[in-house]
């Protein structure tokens, strides 16, 4: 299977903090693969390189390899606000701009890369609002301001704000864990429906959304990849023994 | 003390709901198959009851089963560890219903009389109760180490029931009046053969519930 983002003996750094040891991943094109393990693990120190938003950290580095289809992220000629338009990110906490209104959150960053033809950003909310399964539920509403509507709703208009600027790859740290399970299953369902287009990749402390979303499961522990497979594989008959303890309730 | 100790409680419970199951087979087995040999309507009555107590058993282990998902999401070994628990008790519902029919054999039966003293349903009986025996305790001990016997005791379960279908065939063609006495024990040796058949895949079923490989025995 086609890898799109690699990662080679990928270490970070929070100053003395060795937050991610030595991480070989491959994570496949146009398949949706959760990253699982326990609070402190680095599985979101993990995804935050591989848009380079660990080095905005204070007193952060990273060594090793990030390849996005084939290409190191951190080489000496690449611009990482390139990398970051190629490989969007979705946070826990739904955080729509809240002096915009929806249709400004949705092309937001359209806007910031110095777009003003109303045309492609009308053409971009109705698109990006669409991917995101939230035009339904807005389309008549596009001034109200992003942050009127429902904590589901902010974080599809934020998946929808990402998505504008037509990433390849969408990271999600832990997108679902402030929403209640009828926004958590919309969300689900919205990521089954945008893999066929985007890699997605996303981090939850709750195994069952891993189990029911994720095509691939990475276990993390203690900053390093314990193992990685088939959601299926891990869910039934994972290698490691300390996977089985993890996912099983067995830790400590 | 385990994290999962409500997981762990309704498991110990659950074996030994399990273990009431096992009992009860291999008491439906030994009566139907003495009931037969004797020609004893007797006991009859005893293996129909047994059969239904274990279909109860059957019913209230699939409930606590379901309940143990919906409640506790188990995965990995505690999910196969589940879904074992789901298949064998089947296997021993369908156990006793065979230990039944046997018995109802012997209610058609008993007002004939045998062609010569039984050996080789005995025999194979005790080799049908001997795999029920390894299977229910490499499944309560988690242990794959008895299902080799049981594989290789399905093996000579087979052979014999060759055996007994040539030679009653044999005792058929000769006397048309052996007929009747004949299917009987045509029909037992099928039972038993099946018996065995369903002890051999809870033997599968454990090895796959301890190391997560699916094994067929051919």
């Amino acid at each position: 299977m086609e890898a799109k983002i690699v990662t080679e003996d990928l270490n970070a750094h929070f100053g003395d903090v060795h937050a991610v040891r030595g991480v070989n991943l491959s994570i496949p094109k146009n398949r949706i693969t959760a990253i699982i393990g326990p609070s402190g693990c680095g599985k979101s120190t993990l995804i935050r390189c591989m848009n380079r938003m660990h080095e905005v950290v204070r007193g952060a580095r990273v060594t090793g390899k990030v390849l996005l289809d084939g290409k190191n992220i951190y080489g000496p000629d690449i611009d990482p606000v390139m990398i970051r338009t190629k490989v969007g990110m979705v946070f826990q906490k739904p955080n729509p701009f809240p002096t915009m209104s929806i249709y400004d959150n949705a092309v937001a960053g359209l806007r910031l890369n110095g777009e003003k033809d109303w045309k492609i950003l009308d053409e971009t909310a109705e698109r990006s609002l669409k991917l995101a399964a939230l035009w339904d539920e807005v389309k008549g509403n596009l001034d109200a301001s992003g942050v009127s509507i429902s904590g589901g709703q902010q974080q599809r208009l934020c998946i929808a704000r990402a998505l504008a600027v037509q990433p390849e790859v969408l990271l999600l740290d832990e997108p679902c864990s402030a929403l209640d399970p009828i926004a958590t299953a919309k969300i689900e369902d919205l990521l089954f429906d945008l893999k066929s287009q985007f890699t997605i990749v996303i981090v939850t402390h709750n195994m069952q959304q891993a189990a029911r979303v994720a095509d691939f499961t990475a276990f993390m522990y203690l900053g390093e990849l314990i193992e990685f497979g088939d959601t299926k594989v891990i869910f039934e008959n994972p290698v490691k023994e300390l996977t089985e303890k993890y996912i099983t309730g067995r830790f400590g | 003390m385990s994290p999962r100790k409500a997981y762990e409680t309704e498991l110990v419970e659950l074996d030994n709901l399990v273990a009431a199951m096992a009992k009860k087979t291999r008491e439906a087995i030994e009566l139907a198959v003495t009931s037969f040999e004797k020609l004893d309507v007797g006991m009859v009555k005893r293996v129909e009851e047994l059969d239904e107590e274990l279909y109860m058993l059957n019913n209230d282990i699939e409930k606590r089963c379901l309940e143990v998902i919906a409640l506790q999401s188990p995965v990995a070994k505690d999910l196969r560890t589940i879904g074992t628990y789901l298949k064998v008790i089947t296997d021993f519902d369908r156990i006793g219903r065979y230990a039944r029919d046997i018995a109802e054999v012997t209610a058609h039966t008993y007002t004939m009389a045998h062609i010569k003293p039984l050996v080789s349903i005995p025999h194979m009986a005790e080799m049908a109760e001997h795999m029920v025996d390894l299977s229910v305790k490499a499944f309560l001990e988690r242990d794959t180490g008895p299902t080799k016997e049981v594989f290789e005791l399905e093996d000579k379960v087979d052979s014999l029931y060759d055996e007994i279908f040539r030679e009653v065939i044999t005792y058929m063609m000769e006397d048309s009046k052996k007929i009747g006495i004949g299917i009987n024990y045509m029909l037992v040796a099928r039972y038993l053969e099946r018996i065995a058949d369903h002890a051999c895949n809870i033997g599968e079923r454990v090895i796959y519930m301890v190391t997560g490989e699916r094994v067929i025995k051919e």
